[in-house]
């Protein structure tokens, strides 16, 4: 019996650690199975996403609704198309938000913000939204900055 | 010209020593496989250097995890950028704390008890008994106690790493408030599967070798008496600590580094 025991807190130990395993790999080194659940997706349509990556939030007047689940170029248009998860409360985007990539901080990681407009119909499961403002480029800031100074 | 001489004497002693560690390595390791024989004791021993070293590792796994997210946080909020406190949380764990800490704890917890338990084995010629009724006590003791501590180091650097990863995510995302999402976000984006958490992996497998080595020869190889376990008892727990924190840096620059 004591032999038992002691196999099976060995077992346990082993199982522990191939879980922590596949724990670090999945949580941890992002190797990731996203539910979506509880959750209706929409996509906007980027001429320059910036550093915009999958996970990261949506948000409305700054709280977040949502997450970013995909950022892929769309093949006819030649931009990028993003897909996000809504969460199912927030149902009161109406067909003409708008969508724009915003930076947290000065360095910080960059999210969606979305502001809502006046229609009266609301978005669905696979709409896109129309309005959309791209990310801001410190590159191209300064780029454009330094050729105004140069044309004057 | 005494002086010198000793200094040589010293230096030959410490170069035997060497090769007798090497001598009991290959005895134990390399020999016919007995798996029915040698299957109960390796997982009697898996158990002792193991699983009763989860605790140690799981609480100080826990509370590694909450000070990084803390002190990240500090420094981090200055430069608005909070949100890195995941990236920096898994990779200095993954990298860097877990197979070190791991293999720290792991030589005073089960390194020196190894050594204790052989060493007293030889003070009480239960090793030479052993050999007079004509089992091999490197292949009886010291193989799976080997083997064991080869295994455990590695899972137990796992563990430490996701329990260490856990509690830097309570204090950042649920006392200080981080969004969870790019508290995560910017965790996967960072750490990569091959490149941290398999060369974290790579590096515990190597230090749980290098600590049981040095840990089962200095038993082995004490004096035995009360007075030389007692100094193989330290030996293990010192050489152990230098063998891991500077065989850290040479992986170090290795894996991650531009050496």
């Amino acid at each position: 019996m004591r032999m038992r025991i002691l196999e099976i807190s060995v077992g346990a130990f082993i199982l522990a650690g191939i879980l922590a395993l596949v724990g670090l790999a999945l949580n941890v080194s992002g190797l990731n199975v996203s539910n979506t659940e509880g959750a209706y997706t929409v996509y906007a349509r980027f001429e320059n996403i910036g550093g915009l990556t999958p996970r990261a939030k949506v948000t409305m007047s700054g709280v977040a609704i949502g997450e970013v689940t995909e950022v892929i170029l769309d093949r006819d248009e030649l931009v990028a198309r993003v897909a996000m998860n809504i969460h199912s409360d927030v149902d009161f985007l109406s067909t003409d938000s708008s969508a724009s990539i915003l930076t947290a901080g000065l360095l910080g990681e960059q999210y969606i913000g979305i502001t809502v407009g006046a229609e009266e119909e609301y978005l669905q499961n696979g709409d896109f939204i129309e309005d959309t403002q791209s990310a801001l480029v410190l590159e191209e800031l300064i780029g454009k900055f330094l050729f105004n100074e140069v044309s004057e | 010209m005494d002086q010198l001489a000793l200094l040589g004497r010293k230096g030959l002693d410490k170069l035997a020593a060497f090769g007798r560690a090497g001598m009991i390595l290959f005895q134990s390791l390399v020999a016919k496989p007995q798996p029915l024989v040698m299957f109960p004791l390796f997982v009697k021993q898996i158990y002792f250097i193991g699983v009763l070293s989860l605790i140690i590792i799981v609480v100080s796994g826990l509370f590694i995890g909450m000070v990084l997210g803390l002190q990240g946080y500090t420094i981090l909020v200055d430069y608005g950028s909070e949100q890195a406190v995941g990236q920096m949380v898994a990779l200095s764990l993954v990298r860097e704390l877990a197979p070190v800490v791991t293999a720290l704890l792991f030589a005073g917890r089960a390194g020196s008890a190894l050594t204790a338990e052989i060493g007293l084995m030889k003070a009480t010629e239960q090793l030479s008994s052993l050999e007079m009724i004509g089992v091999d006590p490197l292949r009886r003791i010291i193989a799976p106690r080997f083997w064991a501590g080869f295994i455990c180091l590695p899972i137990l650097s796992a563990i430490f790493a996701i329990v260490g990863v856990y509690g830097g995510s309570i204090v950042s995302i649920d006392w200080l408030g981080i969004y969870d999402g790019s508290f995560w976000a910017n965790m996967q984006n960072s750490v990569n599967f091959y490149d941290d958490v398999l060369n974290g992996l790579i590096k515990a497998v190597v230090f749980g070798f290098v600590v049981t080595w040095i840990a089962v020869f200095q038993g082995y190889d004490c004096i035995p008496t009360s007075e030389g376990i007692s100094q193989a008892t330290t030996k293990t727990v010192v050489y152990s600590s230098l063998a891991v924190l500077g065989l850290d840096f040479i992986l170090t620059a290795v894996m991650f580094g531009e050496l």
